[in-house]
């Protein structure tokens, strides 16, 4: 029977190479859309997570809300350290990141201050790549300052010059003090390399006056798509007191633009689907039009409905999967060469607002080809039925009688 | 249609069009299925063309309204680098030149300057905007913004009006005093004290956190800025009006060879590319799209030549020309296509009229929307280039897929066509 489905695909070799490439392109759009899409987003997950940064972040109840030095927590007791310790904490940190203004004996600048452990925050994500010039910050003792690029490039100032940063105490007391640039970074995206200053965490802790409190412990484990497995126990761990919450929640932008994600490229597969399918039924609607006094002939001779109709499935199903396995290799054919990521820098700034950098790597997921093959093979299978059921229905006196 | 093809050397185009209309209807399913995938992408494209545009222009206007404006005349190197230094000399007289010129009232003079600003309980770092009051609310949507107090109306007022999330982060109501702390533009030290006289709300995060507007006499005094200030801003009443405006604005200043006039685009680079990285994706998505439905019409093109072969030959036996039987297919196409177009066009249109009236929104698109300052419910926006553009491209690609069957026929052999099944 699959001989016979086989053969019949190929009375017709033209229709049936004209559906093949129909559906292969269909399927290679699928997949390569759906590749660059997620690719985007994971960008911008990755980079969202890296500005926070941290996947789970620890914080006064109030922080949230107004990111004040008054509203500090204290460093993690007893308790606390031992959830931060196990297995599922790839790494943490501790710092205070307050607001604070910036200047240069040319100009001023508004930005958020970090007061950071160097070891602990080089584990969680900051990139010692990064660095273009000078050094990072050695210890929590270091009283070094490490400003983005752009930053420097606006305050006209560079690598080793002495900058002023001022900031209040909790008694709302201007606080200042000189600092060296020992260390200047470049981001991947510009904006950051405007905002953050990092200098060490006791420099900042004896200047604002805090003793050793800190603005937030950030955690970070593993694989981000993981953390609501882990979180609780280290919200357990900080009490009532404290506000745990994992990135998902801190960034309401990238997680809604991740559902958003999943929604968009189950829709985007249908409406591919969709457009193939009249292709696909007319295909069959064909098929089974030319041969309706073969099939007459064929239940003359006793074949049963049933059999019709499954060779008529049987075909559109080859079909189907032909289709599918070309357009996966296709796909695949198209996504691997880009792998090192596409550069889209001419429109950088426009990507920047949506949170991507100028470099689009396309991510192809097992879960998104899976999905595709699925739809199409399922939904491919369901409109075929249509004709199919309608070939088995001839009354074989007439159907002979055709022609 | 034995009538017809007797006369056929000669056959008229009335008759010509009414063969192939007969001959579409020959395989009605058929051409249904076909006509049915255009309406389908016709009716999509329809929507989400109209959806982009009316997201596009939405975001632009959002945008620009709120604060940059369509244009802005700036010290040359200012927009590259902002420096309080780089100044615009004279500008208040210079605004109002442009103003007189122009014929327009949308034209207003600014000054930016950087300070640290404290209220009793907190400190924040802010740029502090200096604004002409008569003329700000011609440029920008802030000043009709104000949820309480009122905006400044004296030019020389020591005031200040805020965004509704810094109030809250400052702590401060109307009435409370604000001290701000900052370097002149001389590298003196600036320091005055402000009263909070409006506290504003645009829905746009950023500003709501950041902006701080003085009265511009006062915010020059402040930062011993003398009669200077950073750029003027002047709308046009249209998008599309932008480039005209701005060459008579460059002409204007011309006689100032330090100034420069630049327009949207160039001060807000991010939402132009924003747009273009949208469009990009979207066409790839259309591409598809359309790809597909050619598909749908070469298949069903060639089947319907392939099973003509005889009944051609015939024809051409009969002394018809096969150019004649390539433009028969052609027309089949056309009319096709056409029906496609009007059928698809329509539905897809009355979906987008209704929801530009209705508007509509999806999960997720809110903080899409904060972020790209939209509104929470989308409207799309009718245009005849919305309306078409898609069902056209759709239309032609169509006509194309239906060349190569069409063109087959003029390489017919008549007789060996009579003998093929």
């Amino acid at each position: 029977m699959l001989t016979l489905a086989w053969r019949n695909l190929w009375r017709n070799h033209r229709r049936t190479v004209i559906m093949l490439a129909a559906i292969t392109v269909g399927v290679w759009a699928m997949i390569f859309m759906t590749a660059l899409m997620r690719g985007m987003v994971d960008d911008m997950l990755h980079n969202g997570i890296r500005n926070l940064p941290g996947e789970v972040q620890i914080h006064n109840r109030a922080y949230r809300d107004d990111p004040s030095i008054n509203n500090s927590i204290p460093a993690p007791d007893k308790n606390l350290l031992k959830a931060l310790q196990s297995d599922t904490v790839k790494a943490w940190t501790q710092r205070v990141r307050v607001p604070a203004v910036i200047s240069s004996e040319r100009d001023s600048r508004g930005v958020t201050l970090l007061g950071v452990e160097p070891q602990s925050e080089v584990k969680i994500g900051f990139s010692l790549d990064s660095i273009s010039e000078g050094r990072f910050l050695s210890d929590n003792n270091d009283d070094g300052l490490v400003i983005g690029a752009r930053l420097a490039e606006r305050l006209e100032t560079r690598l080793g010059k002495r900058v002023v940063i001022m900031s209040q105490d909790p008694k709302n007391n201007i606080a200042e003090r000189g600092f060296r640039i020992i260390g200047i970074y470049k981001a991947k995206l510009a904006s950051l390399e405007e905002r953050y200053v990092y200098t060490g965490l006791e420099t900042v802790q004896t200047l604002l006056k805090m003793k050793n409190r800190v603005s937030e412990i950030a955690i970070t484990g593993e694989d981000y798509r993981n953390v609501s497995s882990w979180y609780p126990a280290i919200e357990k761990a900080a009490g009532k007191n404290m506000q745990t919450l994992p990135w998902y929640q801190i960034d309401t932008y990238l997680s809604s633009m991740l559902k958003m994600m999943d929604g968009f490229v189950l829709v985007w597969i249908i409406v591919v689907f969709l457009a193939l399918s009249f292709g696909l039924v007319n295909t069959l609607v064909m098929a089974v039009f030319e041969r309706v006094h073969e099939i007459g002939l064929m239940q003359a001779l006793g074949m049963r409905p049933s059999m019709i109709l499954y060779q008529i499935l049987l075909e559109s199903l080859l079909l189907l999967i032909i289709g599918l396995l070309a357009g996966n290799v296709l796909a695949i054919g198209t996504v691997i060469p880009l792998q090192d990521g596409i550069d889209i820098s001419a429109v950088a700034e426009g990507m920047e607002m949506m949170g991507s950098s100028s470099i689009l790597y396309p991510a192809l997921k097992l879960n998104d080809m899976l999905l595709a093959n699925t739809v199409v093979i399922f939904l491919g299978v369901l409109t075929s039925i249509l004709p199919a059921w309608r070939a088995a229905r001839f009354d074989p006196v007439e159907a002979l009688g055709k022609e | 249609m034995k009538a017809s093809l007797n006369i056929a050397p000669n056959m008229s185009l009335h008759i010509g069009l009414r063969m192939a209309w007969r001959n579409l209807w020959r395989h009605k399913r058929r051409t249904w299925l076909t006509v049915g995938a255009m309406i389908f992408s016709n009716l999509l494209l329809v929507f989400l063309i109209s959806l982009q545009f009316g997201s596009y222009r939405m975001m632009i206007d959002n945008t620009l309204k709120s604060y940059t404006g369509h244009m802005q005349v700036q010290h040359r190197g200012y927009n590259d680098n902002p420096k309080i230094r780089t100044s615009i000399e004279g500008i208040i007289p210079l605004a109002s030149k442009i103003r007189k010129q122009l014929g327009t009232d949308m034209v207003a003079a600014r000054g930016v300057a950087f300070a640290m600003t404290s209220s009793k309980q907190r400190s924040y770092g802010l740029q502090i905007i200096g604004i002409e009051p008569q003329f700000e609310a011609n440029v920008s949507t802030l000043p009709g913004l104000i949820i309480k107090g009122k905006y400044f109306t004296d030019s020389n007022a020591e005031e200040i009006i805020i965004g509704s999330v810094l109030a809250r982060n400052l702590r401060v109501v109307i009435g409370d005093e604000l001290t701000l702390l900052g370097s002149g533009r001389d590298g003196s030290f600036a320091a005055g004290v402000v009263t909070v006289a409006g506290i504003f709300e645009s829905g746009i995060i950023d500003i709501d956190r950041s902006m701080a507007q003085l009265p511009l006499a006062y915010f020059q005094s402040l930062f011993s800025m003398g009669d200077q200030g950073h750029n003027i801003v002047i709308n046009a009443s249209d998008l599309t009006q932008v480039t005209a405006l701005k060459k008579q604005v460059s002409h204007i200043i011309s006689d100032r060879k330090e100034l420069t006039v630049l327009d949207w685009n160039q001060l807000q680079p991010g939402l132009k590319q924003a747009i273009q990285a949208d469009m990009t994706s979207a066409w790839f998505m259309y591409a598809v799209l359309i790809i597909l439905v050619a598909f749908s019409v070469l298949n069903t093109q060639l089947m319907s030549v392939l099973e003509r072969t005889r009944e051609f030959g015939t024809m051409m036996a009969l002394g018809l020309k096969p150019s004649r039987l390539s433009t028969l297919v052609f027309t089949e196409t056309f009319l096709m296509s056409g029906l496609g177009l009007v059928l698809g066009t329509a539905l897809g249109t009355l979906l987008a009229y209704y929801l530009s009236i209705v508007g509509f929104s999806y999960p997720g698109m809110e903080e899409m929307a904060v972020r790209f300052n939209l509104p929470d419910r989308m409207y799309p926006s009718l245009s005849l280039l919305s309306i078409f553009l898609g069902p056209g491209v759709v239309f032609i690609f169509s006509l194309l897929a239906s060349l190569y069957p069409s063109l087959r026929l003029l390489f017919l052999q008549p007789v060996s066509a009579m003998r093929a099944v």
